[in-house]
């Protein structure tokens, strides 16, 4: 029987391979904000004995808070800065791009019921769309051109690390989740300094002008 | 049975048209219009049979098969479809292929008349309509292959007959996954937007428009019917797929409305959005096989 | 009663026909065609023998010979094909025009006829060896019959070494089996056991050997030069029965082994996946009618070695049905293939003959002139892309049930991700439709785009007749594909050493199944039927004009506007474009009255001219390097032996 939490797995990657497809950034910033959204109601649907304790609301709400809402903003004020709309062709093209998406997650589908892990966890798709995450989160930076993309793809990957951390979340005290978020915070913060630098410099958010640089 | 076969097989027959009628409808009434009436394109296939011919001179035999294989080789196909949780007329293992490969001969068969003509515009249709169908082909597989695995059958009867609602318990997720992957198929195989626009009347932007640009009177009524014919069975594997279950009765209810509903989505989409640039549909394509490969992964697992 | 007489007059007729081209001086016309009699007449014993193992008969044939029901099932394409050759080459490449080269071709066909019967016949190793060897270098010399041009040259020449490197495989290979088993008899090999590090080794030289000779990729690298250089009804034996040698004895080895590991079978698949994709990809890009069907064979072959994969998972798994339905497409792959490909090779033939180029660019409209030629030909096109009610489609329907038989199993079985064989199976089916529609469109519709178009005519009665024959031949087995199963699941059992009992379910399934899409290709014929009538009756009394084609109003349309094969083609190679790389060469336009220009392009193929030509420059440039020392002076020369002689020396005593 499918329950709701599996329903939120699979959305959350369907939402990782529409990234890897998508080139219009209003709408890949939208899109994680919904995947953030999303993973900030997991620790609710997570829970075993159906009643919510203080540490997963203050955990949900932070979040949704955090990556549903603040983070999307300060990314849609970097590209009206920059004003750009779209992503250019990326290093390996849309079609590549979607098919390594789709392959890392058959394999990691495929084969995460082999993992040795600690505590065999009821949520079979638990381990598998923290892979999935993980390695769209990668495949974005690695191969898009476009600052914006590469930190869009970064906060995948941070997603992908937050599904893992789900796993243990009843052991990581409280402090330890939030130094994660507040680690996210500061790495969009200053990602958000080096591109208002990058566009004040080139007039552009193409990570590919950075090389002009070197001599 | 026999009875319910044959109910089915006039409703094959005498419904396709009615889908286009809705669909234009849909189109008129979200753009504020009071627009053609619902048996328009009946009218319009009488018309046509009721027209004389003008054949190119640069045509040969082939031209003229064209449109008689097309018809012919859907029509086959929609022997072997199921409809409203019961058989179809004649069902076998592994039939979806024989299904998806007539549909081919018929697309083949279209392309060939089109380079028939001599004409640029339809040799470029031709081979835009063979590229999309070669990626869109995998896609509809993939898809088809989701429900055999769900259902634990590989004839097009047993996927879409009495397994269907019990599958959907066990597999909800990828089900779901399928049918959006099918309706963008569905868009994409009947030349509706966003892949191709059928009310465009620029030539270098068309696709299957052009392809029959050449034909006319009968010859056109054939080809007009084999589409409608085309979109009735993508809509009819779409609507048993997603409003399953009941009993008999209401199974068959369910199904034809949502055929119907089908063709009110289709319009909705043809509305509201714009086509896809050429350069872009290959993407769409994959990217509707990407989630059917990850519908087919949830359940090989 | 034995089928020695049989198997030998079918050996030894071919072989001795081209003969009667030599010895008979005065009357060459007259020669040819005693030879081609007697090539038939080979041919048709071959095919009675054939047959009456394939109805049960038993197939031993005197020492070094025998014939089971897999070796019927190759047995017969060979010698139909071969046939329907010799009787095209009467009017393709008559000795009345062409003197000794005609000769020449005659006496190395009959020659690779029996060098093909022989080896598929053949009970040990050694007369495989012989067989295979006679087939091979008749090969060679028929590639190389027009010598006098360099393309045919080259082709011949890495056509010799590929097959030769193949060869030695097979030499080691045999070598391995004879250690292990004591006699080069098969019967003695059977029975090895499949795992360990023989059997992987046994594996690897009969992929590398037996692969080279089918055109697996990346082993394909010989075919399409060979196919386009030859003569016609040459190539059309060649792709249609020579490579699937290479299939045969793949299925021969490892059918002596009584357990072989799963990832052969994975192995296979997989290979044959990627040569039926990047063949048609390739084939896609191709303006040279026969290098597009040498490429369709590479993608041919993936099909069948996909299907021999699967047999090989279904024997690792026990599966008697997935053992059947796997072989069973292969085999039924392999006949069909042998059909539609000389069909379209045949097709290919005339339309040289009439126009004298085999430039795709350059034909059009020649449907008009060559009515039969373009019909069959059309029918051998959608044979070859699958489209039912033809053959094409039953063998791949055959192999496409393998790959979902997988869906059978439970979750987190291996043999569940067989079934995402299908989807690639389908893209490939796709672009072939697309690659025959291109060709059968551009060639046989339209326009005429040159002066060569133009003046085509009919192919004479000699080789339309073949061409019927084998064009008959695919709609029959389309339309009655029941009546194939079981020789089948004859040839199932034979290669797996299955009873039949264990089969039969299978069989029966797959029997029932085939004889609905019967049904179904008589109610498309019979739909088709009926709407002609209904437009003939609707026409009656009406209007029927003739006008130029809407071409959006061009006042005054040439041939040269109409859509080439290679636009065609353009937008399905963008997705191949990191293999399929086009050289081009662009026109230089200078001034205001630019001299008269061109433009070509051309696609290398992937392994002979991006991987094996540079590798080979390099290992000359290593080898020139190499020489150090000045060798010209004879003290130099003896010097480096003695040293070689102690160093040798030297390693035997210490170790």
């Amino acid at each position: 029987m499918a329950s709701n939490a599996d329903l939120v797995f699979v959305l959350v990657v369907v939402i990782d391979l529409f990234l890897l497809a998508s080139s219009r950034l209003g709408a890949s910033i939208r899109t994680v904000a919904m995947q953030g959204a999303l993973l900030g109601a997991l620790p609710l649907l997570l829970l075993r004995h159906g009643e919510p304790t203080g540490h997963a609301l203050l955990l949900a709400g932070g979040a949704l808070a955090v990556k549903g809402f603040f983070i999307p903003w300060l990314m849609f004020r970097a590209i009206r800065e920059a004003s750009i709309r779209r992503e250019m062709e990326p290093v390996v093209g849309f079609v590549p791009s979607m098919v390594l998406g789709v392959v890392g997650v058959a394999l990691a589908f495929a084969f995460s019921s082999r993992l040795p892990l600690p505590d065999p966890e009821t949520h079979g798709f638990l381990v598998p769309t923290a892979l999935s995450t993980v390695w769209a989160g990668l495949l974005l930076v690695v191969t898009r051109k476009k600052a914006v993309s590469q930190v869009l793809g970064f906060l995948v990957l941070e997603n992908g690390v937050y599904v893992f951390g789900l796993l243990l979340s009843s052991v990581m005290p409280l402090m330890v989740e939030a130094g994660v978020l507040l680690d996210l915070f500061a790495a969009v913060f200053v990602m958000g300094i080096v591109m208002f630098h990058i566009n004040r410099e080139f007039s552009s958010l193409d990570t590919e002008k950075l090389s002009a640089l070197k001599d | 049975m026999a009875l319910r076969t044959l109910l089915h097989l006039a409703a094959l027959l005498a419904l396709p048209p009615l889908l286009l009628g809705i669909v234009n409808r849909t189109k008129a009434v979200f753009a504020g219009r009071v627009g053609p009436p619902l048996v328009q394109p009946y009218l319009d296939l009488a018309k046509l049979l009721r027209k004389g011919a003008v054949y190119s001179r640069t045509t040969t035999w082939v031209f003229r098969a064209g449109p008689v294989i097309g018809l012919a080789a859907v029509a086959a196909a929609g022997l072997l479809l199921a409809m409203g949780g019961a058989p179809a007329a004649l069902s076998f293992g592994g039939d979806f292929v024989l299904f998806a490969y007539l549909l081919g001969l018929a697309r083949f068969f279209t392309a060939l008349a089109a380079l028939d003509t001599g004409s640029p515009f339809e040799g470029m249709g031709a081979a835009r309509e063979v590229t999309f169908a070669s990626l869109a082909e995998p896609a509809l597989f993939l898809c088809l292959l989701v429900l055999a695995r769900a259902t634990g059958t590989i004839s097009l009867s047993g996927m879409l007959g009495a397994a269907l609602p019990a599958a959907w318990g066990s597999a909800g997720p990828a089900l779901l996954l399928a049918a959006i992957a099918l309706f963008v198929i569905a868009l994409a195989e009947n030349a509706r937007i966003p892949v191709d626009d059928p009310n465009t009347h620029l030539e270098l932007t068309m696709i299957h428009e052009v392809m029959v640009l050449d034909h006319g009177g009968p010859d056109l009524a054939f080809i007009l019917y084999g589409a409608s014919l085309k979109l009735f069975l993508f809509g009819a594997i779409l609507s048993r797929l997603v409003f399953r279950g009941g009993g008999a009765l209401a199974a068959e209810g369910l199904f034809f409305l949502g055929v119907l509903v089908f063709a009110v989505g289709v319009g909705v989409v043809e509305s509201v959005m714009a086509r896809l640039r050429m350069v872009r549909v290959p993407q769409l394509l994959v990217g509707a096989s990407v989630l059917a490969v990850f519908a087919l992964v949830l359940l090989l697992r | 009663m034995t089928l020695a007489p049989l198997l030998a007059g079918a050996v030894a007729l071919p072989a001795a026909s081209g003969l009667a081209g030599a010895l008979v001086r005065g009357r060459p016309a007259a020669a040819q065609r005693l030879a081609c009699a007697a090539l038939c007449a080979g041919a048709a014993l071959g095919v009675a023998a054939a047959g009456a193992v394939l109805l049960g008969a038993d197939g031993g044939a005197g020492p070094g010979l025998r014939l089971d029901a897999l070796s019927a099932m190759f047995l017969v394409p060979i010698c139909l094909v071969a046939a329907a050759g010799a009787v095209y080459g009467l009017a393709y490449f008559p000795q009345a025009t062409l003197g000794s080269k005609a000769v020449r071709v005659q006496i190395f066909y009959g020659l690779a006829l029996a060098g093909m019967v022989l080896l598929v016949s053949a009970a040990d190793a050694i007369t495989f060896l012989v067989g295979w060897e006679v087939m091979a270098l008749s090969g060679f010399f028929l590639v190389h019959t027009d010598h006098e041009k360099r393309e045919a040259q080259q082709a011949a020449f890495v056509y010799l070494a590929s097959t030769h490197v193949g060869t030695l495989a097979l030499f080691g290979m045999f070598a391995l089996l004879r250690q292990a088993a004591g006699s080069y008899a098969f019967a003695a090999m059977a029975g090895v056991a499949g795992g360990g590090r023989l059997g992987a080794l046994v594996f690897a030289l009969a992929l590398l050997g037996f692969g080279l000779k089918a055109g697996l990729m990346p082993l394909h690298f010989w075919l399409p030069g060979a196919h386009a250089a030859a003569p016609t009804h040459v190539s059309a034996l060649m792709s249609g029965v020579l490579i699937k040698t290479g299939i045969y004895g793949l299925l021969r080895v490892t059918g002596l082994f009584d357990a072989p590991p799963a990832s052969w079978g994975w192995t296979l698949l997989a290979v044959g996946g990627v040569s039926a994709v990047l063949g048609v990809a390739f084939a896609l890009a191709q303006h040279d009618l026969k290098r597009l069907l040498a490429y369709h064979s590479v993608e041919n072959i993936g099909i069948i070695a996909m299907g021999v994969g699967l047999g090989l998972l279904g024997r690792a798994q026990g599966d008697a049905a997935l053992v059947l339905l796997g072989l069973g497409g292969a085999a039924l792959h392999v006949l069909n293939h042998a059909l539609f490909k000389s069909l379209l090779f045949l097709g290919a033939g005339a339309v040289h003959h009439a126009t004298g180029t085999r430039e795709l660019d350059l034909l059009g409209g020649l449907a008009r002139p060559m009515r039969r030629t373009a019909l069959l030909f059309l029918v051998g096109a959608a044979a070859i892309s699958g489209l039912p009610p033809l053959n094409g489609f039953v063998s791949e329907w055959l192999v496409y049930l393998g790959l979902l038989d997988g869906l059978r199993r439970p979750s987190g079985d291996l043999l569940a991700f067989a079934a995402l064989g299908a989807p690639v199976l389908a893209l490939v089916g796709g672009l072939a439709a697309a690659c025959f529609a291109k060709v059968v469109g551009v060639a046989f519709l339209g326009a005429p785009r040159s002066d060569a178009a133009r003046r085509a005519h009919e192919a004479p009665r000699a080789m339309l007749a073949p061409m019927a024959a084998l064009a008959a031949a695919c709609a029959a087995i389309g339309l009655l594909p029941a009546a194939l199963v079981s020789p089948l699941a004859g040839a199932a059992g034979a290669w797996a050493r299955l009873r039949p009992a264990l089969l039969a379910p299978a069989a029966e399934r797959a029997a029932s199944g085939a004889l609905r899409v019967s049904a179904i290709a008589a109610a498309l014929l019979a739909l088709a039927a009926g709407l002609v009538l209904l437009r003939r009756r609707l026409a009656r009394g009406r209007q029927e004009e003739a006008a130029e084609t809407w071409g959006c109003g061009f006042a005054a349309p040439t041939a040269r506007i109409q859509y080439t094969g290679s636009s065609f083609a353009e937008l399905l190679l963008a997705r191949f474009s990191w293999v399929v790389r086009p050289h081009g060469e662009r026109p230089r336009l200078e001034g205001p009255f630019p001299a008269r220009a061109a433009f070509r392009t051309h696609v290398p193929d992937a392994v002979l001219d991006l991987a094996l030509v540079p590798a080979a420059r390099g290992i000359r440039w290593l080898a020139t390097g190499a020489r150090l020392v000045n060798l010209r002076r004879i003290h130099f020369q003896a010097l480096l032996v003695l040293a070689t002689l102690v160093a040798m020396l030297a390693w035997g005593f210490l170790t």
